[in-house]
């Protein structure tokens, strides 16, 4: 909740008083968002200088970051919520992975129309993210445990429409696949336009609403929120539904950009929708982070692949690897932070 | 009355619910196999379903202890998963590097290796959780995205496989007709019971997860006491990835022990722990590691398809953190109870038996 009273001081006091100029600095929620935005800068023009002769300088290369990631983006809006609000949601890669399971489903073997399987789909996945807001509020078990419940049980569910892959071929999924939007300097498929809409009301949500100031209240800390009077359980089941919808939405977008479902789609994505958000700097109690922060965790999620990907050589598996230095590097400047501002 | 009494105290002991669901999911095995708690010998070798739970578990058991002890100090392992990869990629690395895969020297150098790199693994956790501060599920998270891509760098990406004798033991070797693993299991947790109610050490852990600052102020090395429990942690998770490896006589980066950090704090959770800490049972653990592995195997043995064996664990997970939340057994039970909630709780859960054997 100080996040938004802060930031519209900090500008004007960072110029008029120098002594303590990079403690203020330093105390800035903001840094986090700019080291990773500076970080991805960095990391852009090293590919550059690296490959530019193999046509990393493509405007279309930087808009496929957007293209290839658009539902790690809005799984990564969705886990920003949450974890905003102080909790965690272990279900996302389970639900994604349910999601094209059930919409290939009922697209290829029940053989209902697109328009109407879309909002099944994004109806279940927020009625269970619905769920496990209601039972981690009521019943007040840690979300880690219930959200696990719900990894297991959407895997599970997958499994239990089909053991084997379904590939789509309906006419309707693949010319929505195939669409892109002309910007002039390369193409978007829908799917990244869809992601950024998402972004954009995450954003409004956060920043101008009652109930963005909410959430970072109740991360910020629970008990002074509910003495405030503000309404805990209402605002905490709606991040988790909130987070089911996001993760059915980017499973939706995941769907029309393998044209498949497949129980195993999806596997172990919400560390890295955890890994965006804490690389975008938002902080993994609660209270503290932005939007845009997670926009660039994906983004430079996005760029080592990519990268990877120009390189040739290197093998997948570092971008585990260099995933996990990242995550290392970013919550040591967090705990940093946080020290700072407690001292 | 004196009957009620003493089954009120036997409901109370914190072993019974786990026992009772273990018992229970054995029993639903009967209608199906009749022989299923029938065991025979073939080639020296005890074999039968009993076996095989108590075989196919050990890793999950192994596991599971050293989660307790990190649970107890109130933090979590995601990272015990990508130790088992790491532990057996390095280890059948070493071993296929050999010119003679059977020489003992090796093979014990190998696990000498992979055991020392889980180490390494625990210490950092350690050192992140204990002297950083951070939160234990996020200090964990690194090494769990990073450990995999160490595993495959290990491997090379390959499924490395050995043909090592001595090696096999450990895993898939037996020994006075039982399963090697079931003798390495019983030493590891009579260690850790010994070590935690022998003498003060689980004390200490228990003090560490009620409360680290006010136990470091009383005189307690929490610091200490939190990077010892990782680094043990590490050490059975280790050793849970040297007897898979051992049992496949292979390693694979990506698929070794995967998940199973999350069904090990499920065992802990069943087993009757905390998650927040303070307080912890290895018996119970040991226990509630069996009833995921006997979930699994009658979910086999039954002929339900395998696939629904994740929605029943979620189940299971539900049905227990459900009845182990204060909240919801004053929701449910309080209001037949008529007495404040806090104060039913131990005599509240008589009522779920049948619930849990349904799941």
């Amino acid at each position: 909740m100080s996040a938004t009273t802060q930031t519209p001081t900090t500008p004007g006091k960072t110029e008029g008083r120098t002594p303590s100029g990079a403690a203020r600095l330093l105390g800035d929620r903001r840094l986090p968002v700019l080291v990773t935005a500076a970080l991805f800068l960095a990391m852009y023009i090293a590919g550059l200088s690296r490959y530019q002769n193999y046509g990393f300088g493509d405007s279309q290369v930087f808009l496929n970051l957007f293209i290839d990631n658009s539902y790690l983006l809005v799984a990564a809006v969705g886990a920003t919520f949450v974890i905003l609000s102080g909790g965690i949601d272990l279900s996302v890669g389970s639900v994604i992975g349910f999601t094209t399971m059930l919409t290939a489903w009922l697209v290829q073997d029940v053989g209902l129309p697109l328009l109407v399987v879309i909002p099944i789909s994004l109806g279940v996945g927020a009625f269970g993210g619905f769920l496990m807001g209601y039972v981690i509020h009521n019943f007040e078990i840690q979300p880690f445990i219930v959200t696990l419940a719900g990894l297991f049980l959407f895997r599970g569910l997958c499994l239990v429409i089909s053991k084997e892959s379904i590939a789509i071929n309906d006419s309707a999924v693949s010319s929505l696949a195939e669409t892109r939007v002309s910007l002039g300097l390369g193409d978007l498929s829908i799917g990244a336009v869809v992601a950024l809409l998402v972004l954009a009301a995450a954003f409004y949500l956060l920043h101008y609403t009652r109930f963005g100031r909410r959430i970072y209240a109740i991360g910020g800390n629970e008990q002074s929120a509910l003495l405030m009077g503000l309404p805990l359980g209402g605002t905490k089941i709606a991040v988790y539904t909130m987070s089911g919808f996001c993760s059915a939405l980017a499973g939706l977008l995941f769907m029309l950009y393998i044209q498949s479902g497949d129980p195993l789609h999806a596997v172990g994505m919400e560390l890295d929708a955890i890994a965006a958000v804490v690389i975008g700097g938002t902080l993994l109690t609660g209270g503290s982070g932005y939007v845009l922060g997670t926009l660039f965790g994906v983004l430079v999620l996005g760029l080592i692949k990519s990268i990877i990907q120009f390189e040739g050589t290197l093998s997948s598996w570092w971008t585990k690897i260099a995933t996990g230095v990242l995550l290392c590097a970013f919550i040591l400047i967090q705990r940093v932070m946080t020290t700072r501002k407690k001292a | 009355m004196t009957t009620t009494n003493r089954w009120r105290a036997l409901t109370r002991h914190n072993l019974f619910w786990p026992v009772a669901v273990l018992v229970a999911l054995l029993l639903v095995n009967i209608p199906f196999t009749p022989d299923f708690f029938a065991i025979h010998m073939t080639d020296g070798h005890l074999y039968g379903s009993l076996v095989s739970i108590v075989l196919f578990g050990s890793p999950l058991i192994l596991v599971a202890v050293g989660m307790t002890l990190v649970i107890a100090t109130g933090g979590i392992d995601l990272s015990v998963g990508a130790v088992v990869a790491i532990t057996g990629a390095l280890t059948c690395s070493y071993i296929s590097d050999r010119k003679d895969q059977d020489a003992l020297a090796g093979v014990l150098l190998a696990m000498g290796l992979g055991l020392l790199a889980a180490v390494v693994c625990g210490l950092w956790n350690g050192f992140l959780v204990a002297r950083m501060g951070i939160q234990p599920i996020i200090a964990t998270l690194i090494i769990m995205v990073a450990g995999r891509g160490v595993a495959q760098l290990i491997t090379d990406g390959q499924i490395i496989t050995i043909n090592s004798e001595p090696y096999k033991l450990i895993g898939g070797g037996y020994w006075l007709t039982l399963p090697f693993s079931i003798f390495v299991v019983a030493a590891v947790v009579a260690v850790t019971v010994a070590l935690t109610r022998r003498t003060a050490l689980g004390l200490l852990v228990e003090s560490v997860g009620g409360n680290a600052e006010a136990s470091r102020l009383v005189g307690i090395r929490s610091m200490r006491i939190k990077i010892m429990v990782y680094v043990f942690c590490a050490l059975c998770a280790g050793i849970a990835g040297l007897m898979i490896s051992s049992n496949t006589s292979a390693a694979d980066g990506n698929n070794a022990g995967l998940w199973i950090e999350l069904d090990a704090i499920l065992a802990v959770v069943i087993g009757g722990t905390s998650l927040l800490g303070g307080r912890f049972s290895i018996g119970g653990t040991v226990v509630g590691a069996l009833v995921i592995q006997t979930l699994t195997t009658t979910i086999y043995t039954i002929g339900v398809p395998t696939q629904t064996n994740l929605v029943f664990k979620a189940a299971v997970v539900i049905v227990v953190c459900l009845l182990q939340s204060p909240k919801f057994r004053a929701k449910v039970f309080g209001a037949r109870a008529k007495t404040p909630a806090p104060a039913t709780p131990p005599a509240a859960p008589a009522e779920p038996a049948p619930k849990m054997e349904v799941s």
